[in-house]
């Protein structure tokens, strides 16, 4: 990708826009994945909570997925899952690529 | 005089004209810390507030450092700002001042020259303002009270340009302007109020609909391009400061420019000088021009944007030219006007001998008659090309 | 208080995408923060440090709120301006909003080289909730100690050496430091405590004016444990009685949480690397004493509240 030339940048290096971060894929650093295992998800939401990455989607109030552009594997969510009867709804398995 | 416009005559000190300025400018925010020679402007403008003369959110921070980086915050959320300071202060404020100027905040603030330590000293010399001038400030010197009331009021248009946005240094000379009483001529609050207009901000961080984000980390693939816009900055800086001199003589009888000749145009010895020295100088050349001594002088107004080719132009042919530097660039090859002054002229055909005279540092007070010694020696030739001396030190 | 569910539709404001390490804890409370005070509008600022330098990395942002960097020691005062120009322009009525005004900064950036002016804004009373993400140490430099670090703690600037087992001092209390202040509100936190967290922000913004938060943060880097382990390493903090969530408000101490049983501080220490050398047994007396100072800072806290 051609880079801005230095007129063409905004005042003062100002980012113009909120949240831009979210286009820059960080997917890739990722050696373990979460897996989602949605019959012992009890919709705690605690994965998503404690997420860094804001990789764990949510609808309508209920686990709903990952944001794998995003998430970096840290493992945090299948940590703090709860699961159900002892068995989690996350689980990290390693990254095929 | 313009029709319709009444300037009233006011007995007032440079720090109480500064201050005086502010009350009128009416600035959203000042974020300020007491220093001598400066403090008296902030107490005045805290009366002002106290007295509710003035909208102006007034934050009595704990440093200078706070006071330059609560200005940063104020002048990024979109807030007209100001601030004042002195010697020491200015200097814990350099950090926060290349900042200020990186993100194009158009922050004014008065600077009352006073030496910087060691050792510790309270009076004159423009060490402190010198010392950031690589900032990426606008830097603007006055020579009297008079001056500086009026360098504030255009500091304000100039900062706030939609060309410029860059933070404006205005200084007087500490005691000597600061606390020397003279007549000022001011302005109806409401003029000042329409010369400076409303204030269009370029970064509005309370613009909470669009949000943006101010002072990211640059990599190598951003950082120059981000510094060289500022260079366009300060060029752009030249032909407003110009204009707005220009319609402030238009509007009040006093035109300003970035520089100002007194009495240079046919003559064969000048001295090149910035602030309350050079009126005393202005008196030494009346009286060499009586004896029949072409005698001249450069006053450097505005130091940055440095108006190299509009100095070298005003000193073509001149046979002698000394520059009095009322700073030391220790270690360095004269005093930092002298070197930009030299830099100016080195590719002009039969350029003028350039001498450099330091003086009055720490406040050491320079007369009429050591002005006019430094004129004998341009004339007899004991000021050598290059030659870097000291004025008024006991050697 | 909001549940993760109100939370969770009140939609992010710190993005993904950000570089911060796989893990990292800071990010987990800038997220928390701003989804906590999601029902306001907000202007955030960061110290220089990890969290400022992993989110906004030209041109790049993870801050979808209006955001001011602009330099280390000094995002209380640069936040004090933002909020001082508020002030004056809604009292003009040159704006109609109601903003609230966040500002983050590490514990080097906090404890040590901004504490003068963390304090001097506090003092002042700005409308400003300062979070502290305490990592206890300089990590975006490469872990060297502050005055946050714990005694015994191996930094590189306080390594374990043949004849100095670590971080000699034991740490500053920040949170009591800034309770001196007599804000309306101080209290301190942990990652892995979403709820306490959450609450605390939503109260600190509700109450309005100086408030000051100290969010123990573990740092996979610089405390070395596996990353999914963070927020666990927060809450065993509290668990030990190591980092006692409480707060103060209007001068009030209340403690947030009691241990059903205060777990030895071995059981914090040795989970991360940073304490290893403290595992020989030359070194036991060193963690006996670590305990000893839990012990009584827990007690005189404990009094305070009860008090």
């Amino acid at each position: 990708m051609s880079l801005k030339k230095y007129q063409e940048l905004a005042l003062g290096g100002n980012i113009e826009r909120g949240g831009t971060a979210a286009e820059f894929k960080t997917g890739d650093w990722r050696s373990l994945k979460p897996v989602y295992q949605a019959e012992n998800c009890i919709h705690c939401l605690f994965c998503w909570a404690y997420c860094p990455d804001s990789a764990v989607h949510v609808t309508d109030g209920k686990m709903a997925g990952f944001d794998l552009d995003h998430c970096k594997g840290c493992g945090i969510c299948a940590h703090e899952c709860p699961g159900k009867k002892g068995a989690k709804a996350i689980v990290m398995e390693p990254e095929v690529k | 005089m313009m029709a319709g416009i009444t300037k009233i005559d006011m007995a007032k000190t440079g720090n109480e004209a500064m201050a005086y300025a502010m009350k009128q400018i009416n600035p959203d925010v000042v974020a300020a810390y007491p220093i001598t020679p400066a403090t008296e402007i902030v107490q005045i403008f805290a009366q002002y507030v106290a007295d509710g003369e003035v909208d102006t959110e007034y934050v009595p921070v704990e440093s200078e450092h706070s006071a330059m980086s609560a200005c940063i915050g104020s002048s990024a959320a979109g807030a007209r700002t100001m601030t004042g300071t002195s010697s020491q202060g200015l200097a814990l404020m350099y950090e926060m001042c290349y900042i200020a100027a990186g993100l194009r905040l158009p922050i004014v603030m008065s600077d009352v020259n006073r030496a910087l330590s060691a050792p510790i000293n309270i009076h004159c010399d423009h060490s402190d303002t010198m010392g950031m001038r690589d900032a990426g400030w606008i830097h603007i010197f006055s020579e009297n009270p008079q001056e500086a009331y009026d360098n504030m009021l255009q500091a304000v248009r100039i900062a706030e340009h939609e060309k410029v946005r860059l933070p404006v240094l205005v200084t007087t000379d500490g005691f000597i302007i600061s606390h020397g009483m003279e007549r000022v001529a001011t302005l109806p609050d409401d003029e000042v109020t329409k010369f400076i207009g409303p204030f269009q901000p370029g970064t509005k961080l309370l613009d909470v609909a669009r949000p943006i984000t101010v002072g990211a980390l640059n990599f190598t693939d951003f950082y120059f391009e981000h510094r060289r816009a500022l260079v366009d900055a300060q060029a752009a800086a030249v032909p407003v400061i110009k204009a707005v001199g220009r319609e402030f003589g238009q509007k009040y009888g006093t035109a300003y420019d970035c520089i100002e000749p007194y009495q240079l145009a046919d003559a064969e010895y000048a001295i090149v000088a910035l602030g309350s020295t050079c009126g005393t100088a202005k008196v030494v050349i009346d009286q060499l021009r009586a004896t029949g001594v072409k005698a001249g002088m450069l006053k450097v107004r505005v130091f940055r944007p440095f108006p190299a080719s509009e100095i070298a132009a005003a000193l073509r042919g001149k046979k002698a030219v000394a520059v009095l530097d009322r700073s030391d660039v220790l270690g360095g090859f004269g005093g930092p006007v002298f070197t930009e002054v030299r830099s100016a002229l080195y590719q002009q055909a039969g350029a003028p001998v350039l001498a450099d005279y330091i003086y009055g540092l720490g406040g050491r007070e320079i007369d009429m008659e050591m002005i006019g010694s430094v004129f004998a020696q341009l004339q007899d030739g004991t000021a050598k090309p290059d030659s870097v001396q000291y004025l008024g030190v006991r050697d | 208080m909001a549940t993760l569910k109100e939370l969770a539709a009140r939609g992010d404001r710190f993005t993904g995408g950000h570089r911060a390490c796989a893990g990292c804890g800071a990010t987990i409370a800038a997220r928390q923060a701003l989804l906590a005070a999601g029902k306001h509008k907000v202007v955030a600022g960061c110290a220089t440090g990890c969290l400022e330098v992993v989110s906004t990395i030209f041109p790049y942002t993870a801050w979808n709120v209006p955001f001011i960097h602009s330099a280390f020691e000094n995002a209380a005062a640069t936040m004090s301006g933002v909020e001082a120009a508020y002030k004056s322009l809604k009292k003009q009525g040159k704006i109609t909003e109601n903003i609230k005004f966040i500002a983050f900064g590490g514990d080097g950036g906090t404890y040590d080289i901004g504490i003068q002016s963390l304090s001097g804004a506090m003092e002042r009373g700005h409308d400003l909730l300062y979070i502290c993400y305490n990592n206890q140490a300089y990590m975006n430099t490469g872990i060297q100690r502050s005055s946050a670090t714990p005694r015994g703690c191996n930094t590189t600037t306080s390594p374990a050496g043949r004849k100095i087992p670590g971080k000699a001092q034991f740490r500053k209390d920040l949170t009591e430091i800034m309770a001196a202040h007599n804000i309306p509100y101080v209290a301190q936190c942990a990652v892995g405590n979403w709820s306490d967290f959450t609450r605390k922000v939503e109260k600190a913004l509700d109450k309005g004016g100086a408030a000051f938060i100290n969010i123990l943060q573990p740092c996979r880097l610089g405390w070395g444990y596996k990353p999914e382990l963070t927020a666990e390493l927060g809450r065993l903090a509290v668990e030990t009685c190591f980092w006692p969530l409480y707060e103060v408000e209007d001068g009030v101490y209340k403690l947030n949480a009691t241990p059903k049983e205060k777990k030895p501080i071995g059981e914090w220490l040795f989970q991360q690397e940073r304490f290893r050398h403290l595992k020989q047994p030359a070194n036991g007396a060193i963690v006996d004493e670590i305990q000893r100072e839990v012990d009584q800072r827990w007690d005189k806290l404990v009094k305070k509240c009860n008090g």
